[in-house]
């Protein structure tokens, strides 16, 4: 299955992918229009500082912690992405506390969110010359300026 | 109290498009942005931008653009601003102006004022996507090889052997899948990813970089045969290995933006692997002196190319690299003479790390005139095919390729685009060891903004994007090998020239036929 991880040799720090991220989610488009005089809630964090830095963001584990964790069961692996119900979910932070990275993050109306490899973003849709949704590419690896997030296709598991 | 310069550039944000996400102030060395967390406002010091443009690619709502002061004195035709401004800047530090790049001032183009021709009706034109195009060139001495020692005398050889057979041994050559090569630039004055990028893309492109004077790191022996290592003034990082890694030797006598003068490295840059590479003491300034100190004749040239040769055991090339200066025929023939066998002639708008503003600005004459008057010169003397001619100073796009070649190069030298593909935006800033674009520093959190990756794929789209283009003219020429191009003045006429810079260029006037 896909995953994103982080080439921390080429990491900047410049802290784009979390606005790239931030913006693809709330439906992409003009980002200063999303974004403007707002704080962001990206689903991507980049840790460090000048000299190392490494962007971190869900790392989709084979049995999630926050999946066990979810007392509303708003927490699934769909097609190997792990999934957040905003539907189901009552906002009681238990996932937020279970996760190693730190990857789950509260939205303004008080569910959770996290990343789903932008396969829900429209705007992140790889689409074919007949115009055919064959994938998505993530928003962050997209923009990053120096290639440093991939996602790639691995056996590892986290 | 210092005379006041008043900013060049004034940063332009959108204030309705800016998020404050503060990318700018992360990114800029020169700590131009700031963030005030009492207004919510981004915030710039005109004063320390240099124009790089890292800021204005890496914005992500592009609110950023820089723009050129319209701040002025009193207009003057005679004192420009710049000029105005230099001379403060001198009257403030006492100091010898610094500049970086290739010469920026408006001199005549000559590339720009020479046109190409094509077949029409009475000689067929060639489909370059239906037919084959060769572009391989093999760049060294085309005629016989003379003996080994310094002290033969014979010039040009003998042909035949005593026996009456044909002599069929090659000097050696280099072999370039197109007539271009990456120039030299040193580790040092390039970062280590800028190297790195290079190196590979020469190695996938079939041509050679030039390590510059600072040595070959020794992860880059692996592209050894893509490589020409060079010796110069300095001789820094030399050592049998070294001589032998690459797939020829360039003895480096000058430079076409600072011909005349030597280097010099800061003992702050000269560090770590840069110190190490360069067989230097860490922190000591790396100084390469102006002339050669056990050269001051052919006789003495010789002397090098032939200890290169021996040390080498005559399996690599030797090339001589001048700057293209008033004398330079004469130079350039000696140069064939003393056995060299390949001539580097790098003219006076030929990029460099550092150098002298007035010497930069001034010293050295055009590249396209210097290779004229050295391809005829030598060919008056019949001594060309002992060389093979490579030029260097301001390729700026397939165009003055095709044309260099016309006018009698065998090869070109890119440097300054070869950069630009890697990110440079030609701020002309590198003698600060600032670069935004990991190029032309060696801070670590600057240099891994260059991500080798990307730089290669990005010297091989534009490398390949160059052979097409000059396949496509080739075959509009009707010529389907390089080889026929070259020197090839037939293919190029002249237009708002005069007729001693026809004369002197080797070309008739547009209009007039062959």
């Amino acid at each position: 299955m896909k995953k994103i991880y982080v080439r921390e040799d080429w990491c900047l720090g410049c802290h784009l992918c979390e606005y790239y991220c931030a913006n693809a989610n709330l439906g992409g488009g003009d980002m200063w229009k999303n974004l403007k005089g707002k704080a962001i809630r990206p689903r991507i964090r980049v840790e460090g500082d000048n000299n190392v830095s490494f962007a971190v963001q869900c790392r989709h584990c084979d049995e999630p912690h926050c999946l066990k964790g979810c007392i509303a069961g708003a927490i699934s692996i769909i097609e190997g992405v792990v999934s957040i119900d905003q539907n189901k979910c009552v906002g009681c932070c238990t996932c937020v506390l279970t996760c190693p990275y730190g990857c789950i993050v509260p939205t303004e109306t008080g569910v959770m969110s996290k990343c789903e490899l932008c396969v829900n973003n429209a705007g992140q849709a790889k689409k074919d010359k007949e115009g055919g949704i064959v994938g998505f590419i993530p928003a962050c690896v997209q923009n990053c300026p120096n290639n440093a997030i991939v996602v790639e296709e691995t056996e590892v598991t986290a | 109290m210092d005379l006041y310069v008043y900013p060049e550039f004034e940063v332009v944000r959108n204030e309705k498009k800016c998020i404050c996400c503060q990318a700018c102030s992360r990114q800029c060395a020169n700590l131009v942005h700031s963030y005030d967390e009492a207004t919510d406002c981004m915030e710039a010091d005109d004063s320390k931008c240099v124009n790089c443009h890292r800021c204005v690619t890496l914005c992500p709502t592009k609110a950023l653009k820089i723009v050129k002061s319209d701040h002025t004195f009193r207009p003057n035709a005679n004192w420009s601003q710049a000029t105005i401004n230099e001379l403060y800047l001198q009257a403030n530090s006492g100091g010898v102006l610094l500049s970086s790049m290739g010469n920026p001032q408006p001199h005549p183009s000559y590339f720009d004022r020479l046109l190409l021709n094509a077949s029409q009706v009475t000689n067929p034109s060639i489909d370059p996507l239906r037919e084959p195009m060769e572009t391989k060139v093999f760049l060294g001495r085309k005629t016989p090889v003379p003996p080994l020692e310094a002290n033969n005398t014979t010039a040009v050889p003998e042909p035949y052997n005593p026996d009456g057979t044909l002599k069929t041994e090659m000097s050696p050559q280099i072999e370039l899948s197109m007539p271009l090569m990456f120039s030299a630039m040193s580790y040092g004055s390039i970062s280590y990813n800028a190297h790195a990028s290079l190196a590979r893309a020469a190695t996938q492109l079939g041509i050679c970089y030039n390590t510059g004077e600072g040595g070959l790191h020794k992860d880059f022996y692996q592209y050894g045969p893509n490589t020409i290592v060079q010796v110069a003034s300095g001789r820094f990082g030399i050592h049998a290995d070294y001589l032998d890694a690459g797939a020829a030797v360039e003895i480096k006598m000058g430079q076409g933006a600072k011909p005349g003068i030597g280097g010099h490295l800061p003992g702050k840059k000269n560090v770590g692997q840069v110190a190490q590479t360069r067989m230097t003491p860490e922190g000591s300034d790396a100084i390469s002196p102006a002339p050669h100190h056990d050269i001051y004749s052919i006789e003495d040239l010789r002397q090098l190319v032939y200890s290169l040769k021996e040390a080498t055991g005559n399996r690599k090339p030797i090339i001589v690299k001048i700057a293209a200066v008033h004398n330079v025929a004469a130079i350039a023939s000696g140069i064939a003479r003393s056995g060299a066998d390949i001539i580097a002639i790098d003219g006076f708008r030929g990029g460099t790390g550092a150098a002298p503003t007035r010497i930069r600005d001034n010293v050295g004459i055009p590249i396209e005139l210097a290779l004229a008057c050295v391809d005829a010169r030598l060919r008056d003397e019949g001594i060309r095919d002992d060389v093979s001619l490579v030029v260097g100073g301001s390729i700026r796009s397939s165009a003055d390729w095709i044309k260099a070649i016309a006018l009698g190069a065998d090869a070109c030298y890119i440097a300054t685009g070869a950069l630009m593909a890697l990110g440079c935006h030609l701020c002309r800033s590198c003698h600060t060891a600032l670069c935004n674009w990991g190029i032309a520093t060696q801070r670590p959190d600057l240099v891994k903004r260059l991500n080798p990756e990307i730089g290669t794929q990005h010297l091989v789209n534009l490398v390949h994007a160059w052979q097409h283009e000059l396949k496509e003219v080739m075959g509009g020429m009707g010529i389907n090998s390089v080889e026929a191009l070259r020197g090839n003045r037939l293919m190029l006429r002249a237009v708002g020239m005069t007729k001693e810079e026809m004369n002197m260029l080797g070309v008739k006037m547009a209009g007039e036929s062959a």
